[in-house]
């Protein structure tokens, strides 16, 4: 009895070392920056830099309309496919895994190609086009998350009644989507928005490969050139995502919960 | 003209038919029971005439309007679902007045209008309620309330009650009825439940692989079956292999014995073999004298049900089941004994097609 309890907490013990050690040193070296004492001066130059705060409210713009553009793209999409063709499902979920197979520096490329200012779509011409297309490119790379994340949703209604139930109440398509499909995978396109919140927040090789001010070309310029600040900057990125993660958890519960009491 | 007409209705998914020549005239205000066994078509014909699913040919027409053509969300057809499928993110009362939301009624219309359906269901104090936070029952009341709030002309319900238990599907199945009377609500209600169909309906469409076996009121189906099937498939009956002695004088043979069969002889010839039907409550062990059909057989089996003691009596090939009110103050006859079972000339049904 003793023995076979004694693996698992191995087991627990030796992954929290490989993920805590790590961190908490490169916590406590980010303390390190006043000579001989422990101090916050690291995170205090971070975060009153005005590049960083420029930075990340830019890529924040950005994650919200990335999550805008993906849930009114997602959704529709995966309701049609579960309503109308669900022959397709297979496909459309092996499209959506391929920004985890192609690598991020593939597709930038191949959107350079396509959409560079001597082509029919010069959306690489001006800055806001160039937004679009970093906005459009982080729609792709957070698809994969975004799919999943509200075909589950659908999976816990009975899509093709409601939809009939609606529609013999005499609701068009509109109606029948905002009304009733998009409140009842709110909960699933939350934790798909934290997903693709968290992935905007770090990505680096698009937005570096289009010029664009994101958080994660800055975060790379700091590693390059600075000794303490990157550790602060790694916690930091570190809370936002974990934040996401939590919040998943916190609205995942609170699903969760008002389903058992059905 | 019938105010809701089926006319030649027909679907096929592929090369499977599912629906075949299907008639039906409903008069306005009439409740109308689809029966029949599973995988018949019933839902299917449902479906078409909510417009959720494009007949391969015939026509339905609503009130004079021809509706093959439309939409769902074009016909004013209230449907109630065997699943409920109440919004989950609606509370009750928002789920009542959905329909009129969706056509732009004022709030105060709405508001006056839910609550006037929550009191035709009896749930006026659930208004506030979420769909997880009711019972199986008042979801589905609430469900027939939302169907109804629009106004439909045609009220559409497959297997409302199948999801429910029995104490609650005869509660609902009595109230379902007094809405639909109160409202003079033109009404197609699909159910395999044969008590069901009996208790609620006007008229009863039995239907079997995708085609209309019979239609009629629940006392004609039930007493006057025309086919085998409907004649199996509604009550308990006995069906008998037949030879037809003689068609003018109408008398049949059944393993020899001759009797009288004052129905659905018309058209056969004296020889041929014929499917009868004798239902186990018109068979009777004691002889009260007069013109009756008599015939010997063996009692081969007893069995108790409580109330009612079914006996069984076997001739040759053929046996019957008859039914006999439990009396404490006798003990139900031993098996081997050989009896003499009676029954009227009337209670003999001659089933169209030929005995298999
Ligand atoms: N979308 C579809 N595609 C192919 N076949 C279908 C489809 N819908 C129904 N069918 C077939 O049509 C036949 C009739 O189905 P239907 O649902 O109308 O039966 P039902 O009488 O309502 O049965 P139940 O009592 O089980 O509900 C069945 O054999 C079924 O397999
Ligand atoms: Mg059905």
């Amino acid at each position: 009895m003793k023995r076979s309890k004694l693996g698992p907490w191995l087991a627990i013990v030796i992954g929290a070392i490989y993920f805590l050690v790590p961190l908490i040193g490169t916590f406590e070296f980010s303390l390190r920056m006043r000579r001989g004492e422990y101090s916050f001066d690291a995170y205090r130059i971070v975060l009153g830099d005005p590049q960083f705060q420029a930075t990340f409210a830019y890529s924040t713009c950005l994650a919200l309309a990335t999550i805008l553009v993906g849930a009114l793209l997602v959704v529709p999409t995966a309701y049609w496919i579960r309503l109308r063709l669900p022959g397709l499902r297979p496909v459309v979920e092996f499209i959506t895994l391929l920004p985890l197979v192609i690598p991020a520096i593939v597709l930038v490329f191949g959107y350079l190609r396509i959409y560079n200012s001597s082509s029919w779509l010069p959306l690489t011409a001006s800055d806001r086009a160039t937004d679009l297309l970093l906005t459009f490119s982080y729609v792709t790379l957070a698809l994969p998350y975004m799919y999943r994340a509200v075909d589950t949703g659908l999976r816990a209604i009975d899509v093709r009644t409601l939809t009939e139930a609606a529609e013999s109440l005499g609701a068009g398509w509109p109606t029948i989507l905002f009304r009733v499909i998009f409140p009842n995978v709110r909960v699933a396109v939350l934790s798909g928005a934290f997903l693709t919140f968290a992935i905007v927040i770090g990505e680096f090789t698009m937005a570096s490969l289009l010029d664009r001010p994101a958080f994660g070309p800055y975060l790379q310029l700091i590693g390059a050139n600075r000794a303490y600040e990157p550790s602060a900057l790694a916690i930091i990125a570190f809370i936002v995502t974990w934040a996401c993660m939590g919040l998943i958890q916190v609205f995942g519960r609170g699903a969760r919960m008002a389903a058992e009491t059905r | 003209m019938a105010f809701l007409e089926i006319k030649d209705l027909r679907k096929a998914f592929g090369p499977l038919s599912v629906v075949q020549n299907f008639e039906l005239a409903v008069e306005g205000g009439e409740f109308v029971s689809f029966l029949g066994p599973s995988g018949c078509g019933k839902t299917t014909t449902l479906r078409m005439v909510a417009g959720f699913e494009q007949p391969s040919a015939g026509t339905i027409r609503i009130n004079g309007r021809d509706v093959t053509g439309l939409r769902p969300n074009q016909r004013n057809v209230g449907m109630v679902f065997q699943s409920y499928a109440l919004f989950p993110n609606m509370t009750v009362a928002e789920n009542v007045g959905f329909g009129l939301k969706v056509a732009r009624r004022p709030a105060a219309e709405i508001g006056a209008r839910v609550e006037e359906m929550l009191r035709l269901i009896k749930l006026p104090t659930l208004a506030g309620r979420y769909p997880y936070q009711l019972s199986g029952g008042q979801q589905q009341r609430v469900a027939l309330a939302r169907a109804l709030a629009i106004k439909p002309q045609v009220l559409l319900l497959d297997e409302p009650l199948s999801a429910l238990d029995a104490k609650i599907r005869v509660a609902l199945r009595e109230e379902i009825r007094s809405v639909q009377r109160k409202l003079g609500i033109t009404t197609i209600y699909v159910t395999h439940d044969q008590e069901e169909a009996l208790s609620m309906s006007d008229r009863i469409v039995v239907m079997n692989e995708g085609r209309v076996e019979q239609i009629g009121t629940p006392f004609e189906i039930y007493n006057y079956p025309r086919t085998r099937f409907v004649a199996s498939f509604v009550g308990t009956l006995n069906i008998l292999r037949a030879r037809v002695t003689d068609a003018g004088q109408r008398r049949i043979a059944i393993d020899g014995q001759e009797i009288v069969a004052r129905r659905g002889l018309d058209g056969t010839a004296s020889g041929e073999l014929r499917a009868v039907a004798l239902r186990p409550e018109a068979v009777s062990l004691s002889d009260p004298g007069g013109e009756r059909n008599r015939l010997q057989g063996t009692i081969e089996d007893v069995s108790f049900l409580g109330s009612v003691v079914r006996i069984r009596v076997r001739f040759k090939e053929n046996a019957i089941s008859l039914d006999t009110f439990n009396n404490p103050g006798l003990a139900p006859p031993e098996p081997g004994r050989e009896v003499t079972v009676t029954f009227a000339y009337d209670d003999v049904l001659v089933l169209e097609g030929e005995a298999s």
